[in-house]
């Protein structure tokens, strides 16, 4: 019954993806354009004049861009799904809700000429390709990183066993009470890939895809953690004083925090440990019934402009998708790339929503219970 | 004009509902259409396979609010509203006293100044504020070390389940921001309540031979009683709710309002959202229903 019912929901899946139409030739710009983004994805100078990738693009195209910003993938699929809006900066959980959800269209890559200069590694990446066709022109992406404090590690840690395990620090005192972790569920994968590497016998090949007994031992390994951790994180500037105030010497966290840290001469540096790292990777998806399509292409070939590439990875703190975007650029100066983890690529497990039927036949834990789990992990049990 | 206005004379009922309309049609529709709607998604449940809310009666969901570690949320929550409210009572009480009854004038315009400003800066501004205050190497830490008092501190922290390794990193603190954010709330009802009991009675009673102390449990306390349950009506009902202190302040084990967050903002898991938001309105329904008893309510 069920695989009847799998082979039913790919058959539809097919015929719907085929069916869906893409665009052949770009027209007359409409005049307008508006964006569903995260905060900071799309400036006009506002916050500071030095950033701004939106003015010369209006003067250009005429399209005037209206951005409305989400603090969460939940909130975007969610404001795509009421439609109205042409463009979506959507990560990789909400990516694949969208084209499943049928509320994006493919893109032509005909169309846009600078598509060949996008790294090659992201050209087709899972996220936003299916079967072929690509439902998006990448954008951003960046991993977390293991944030430490240089006063505390003489050299750089090796391992994320420094803050699930409890461990002597090379300064002499043990890292209970002096490390962190992300507060959201999500952060169960980080476990599993811990226990992807230490622990094989487990057997986790995707660490966003985990039987219940590899859940289990994630859960496992996130209690110990629990005695280890003062607080949790979710803000980022909360992270940034804890790590300065409250005496917290290592945890997982984001290039953003690290670099505001070393900024302010802080004894702070970030490192990807043997076991690699979770991360993001954003894409730029364009609506199925999008009202300005015209001036979206135009903006899906300007959002790859190398320019706006690079001042967008300075300010946000993530590695450009085009890699033309590293060098000669002011903002982001000579190494900005190599800072936000432009080679980690290969070590990155790119975050995605966890679901039930995980291919292959396979039963894994959906998402709404990582959430419930991690609630109790945090309550301590 | 005037015959309108006749028209209204005669039919008052008629005017009576025009002018009751609106405000019905608020409450009605807005409020307790949506409340109802909220109570309704409850009985609803989460299908594991697609993720979506299957719109089916069910009491599954309740099942898996009561759950240990959903109880221990409950607990944890309910536990720190009732402490802070009675915090709030003992360090509100002398205040309104002095406010209400000993200051001059001049002084009693400065404090009720004093505990108002706090009410118009930001609430999160003032959160974060805190954590510095609290923090490891934050201010009252500093000060302590200078007054060698440091033993006092660790001594607390070093108490189970409340301790912690730093002030802003236990209950302790969450506690302290609870106290610090709602205090004004209960201190007003108090001071209203103090201002409102005549001066005779307390002549009258000190007349009949009672002495101070005695005066102030057999006339005071009791008239101002109103004033107080009014008051931890607000520090019960909003600590119960606030997702935003143990968020900042504490060693992260979540509240109700940080899994109802959650729940419904990153899960999708509305009807457990749902049932958790439940939870704080059948404790206030139960607290409001004592409180009436006790009169609360004529001194709001």
């Amino acid at each position: 019954m069920k695989k009847w019912f799998g082979l039913c929901l790919s058959l539809a899946l097919v015929l719907s993806l085929s069916v869906s139409a893409q665009m052949n030739s770009i027209g007359e710009g409409e005049g307008a354009l508006s964006i569903v983004a995260w905060a900071g994805y799309i400036e006009r100078g506002d916050t500071d004049p030095a950033y701004d990738w939106v003015t010369d693009f209006e003067a250009e195209t005429g399209c005037m861009v209206s951005v409305k910003t989400a603090a969460t993938s939940d909130e975007m699929v969610a404001l795509m799904n009421e439609g109205g809006f042409d463009l979506v900066t959507a990560s990789g959980d909400a990516s694949l809700r969208l084209i499943y959800g049928k509320q994006v269209q493919a893109i032509n890559t005909d169309l846009i000429p600078s598509w060949s200069t996008v790294d090659e590694r992201l050209q087709s990446a899972a996220w936003h390709t299916v079967d072929g066709v690509h439902y998006g022109v990448p954008y951003q992406w960046g991993s977390n990183v293991l944030m430490y404090n240089t006063e505390a590690f003489s050299e750089a840690p090796t391992s994320w066993s420094v803050v699930f395990e409890d461990t002597t620090l090379a300064d002499g005192s043990s890292n209970k009470g002096r490390v962190q972790a992300f507060d959201g569920p999500i952060y169960i994968a980080d476990a599993a890939l811990y226990l992807k590497y230490h622990n094989p016998d487990l057997g986790i090949d995707d660490p966003y895809a985990l039987t219940r007994e590899q859940f289990d031992a994630a859960l496992n390994l996130l209690r110990q953690q629990r005695a280890l951790v003062g607080r949790y994180w979710h803000d980022a500037f909360v992270q940034i004083d804890d790590f300065t105030n409250e005496g917290v010497v290592a945890s997982g966290s984001w290039p953003f925090q690290v670099n505001l840290l070393v900024a302010a001469g802080e004894p702070i540096a970030s490192t990807i440990p043997e076991e690699g790292a979770t991360g993001w990777a954003d894409t730029t998806m364009l609506h199925v019934d999008a009202p300005h399509p015209n001036c979206a292409y135009k903006w899906l070939e300007h959002s790859l402009n190398p320019k706006l590439q690079g001042d967008l990875a300075a300010w946000f703190g993530s590695v450009p998708s085009v890699p033309a975007a590293c060098t000669g650029n002011e903002l982001l100066g000579e190494s900005g790339c190599d800072t936000n983890g432009m080679g980690n690529f290969e070590k990155i497990a790119f975050w995605k929503t966890p679901i039930a039927q995980c291919g292959d036949g396979k039963e894994c834990v959906p998402y709404y219970e990582w959430v419930t789990s991690y609630i109790a992990v945090l309550g301590g049990r | 004009m005037r015959s309108l206005s006749s028209f209204f004379y005669r039919y008052q009922r008629l005017s009576l509902l025009l002018l009751l309309a609106l405000p019905l049609l608020w409450l009605g529709v807005i409020y307790l259409g949506s409340l109802s709607a909220l109570l309704a998604q409850s009985f609803f449940s989460l299908d594991g396979f697609t993720g979506q809310v299957v719109k089916e009666f069910t009491l599954s969901t309740y099942t898996q609010l009561f759950s240990p570690a959903n109880l221990d949320v409950i607990g944890r929550t309910v536990t720190m509203a009732l402490v802070v409210t009675l915090a709030s009572i003992i360090v509100a009480f002398p205040l309104a006293y002095t406010m209400a009854r000993a200051a001059s004038p001049a002084l009693r315009s400065l404090l009720y100044l004093l505990v108002l400003m706090p009410l118009w800066s930001s609430y999160v501004v003032r959160v974060y504020a805190w954590k510095l205050i609290l923090a490891k190497e934050g201010v009252l830490n500093w000060f302590l070390s200078k007054l060698h008092l440091s033993w006092l501190s660790d001594g607390l922290l070093g108490l189970p389940v409340i301790g912690g390794p730093s002030l802003s990193l236990s209950f302790i603190g969450t506690f302290l921001v609870f106290l610090y954010i709602w205090l004004p709330y209960m201190i007003l009802p108090i001071a209203a309540g103090l201002e409102r009991i005549p001066k005779s009675l307390l002549e009258a009673s000190s007349d009949l031979g009672g002495k101070p102390a005695l005066s102030f449990w057999r006339v005071t306390f009791p008239l101002v009683l109103p004033g107080i349950v009014a008051g931890s009506i607000f520090t019960f009902s909003l600590t119960l709710g606030d997702y935003i202190i143990p968020g900042v302040v504490g060693n992260s084990q979540p509240f109700i309002g940080q899994v109802v967050l959650i729940q419904q903002g990153t899960a999708g898991n509305i009807p457990l959202a749902a049932a958790f938001t439940v939870v704080p309105m059948v404790i206030m329904a139960l607290y409001l229903s004592l409180a009436r008893k006790l009169g609360a309510f004529e001194a709001l």
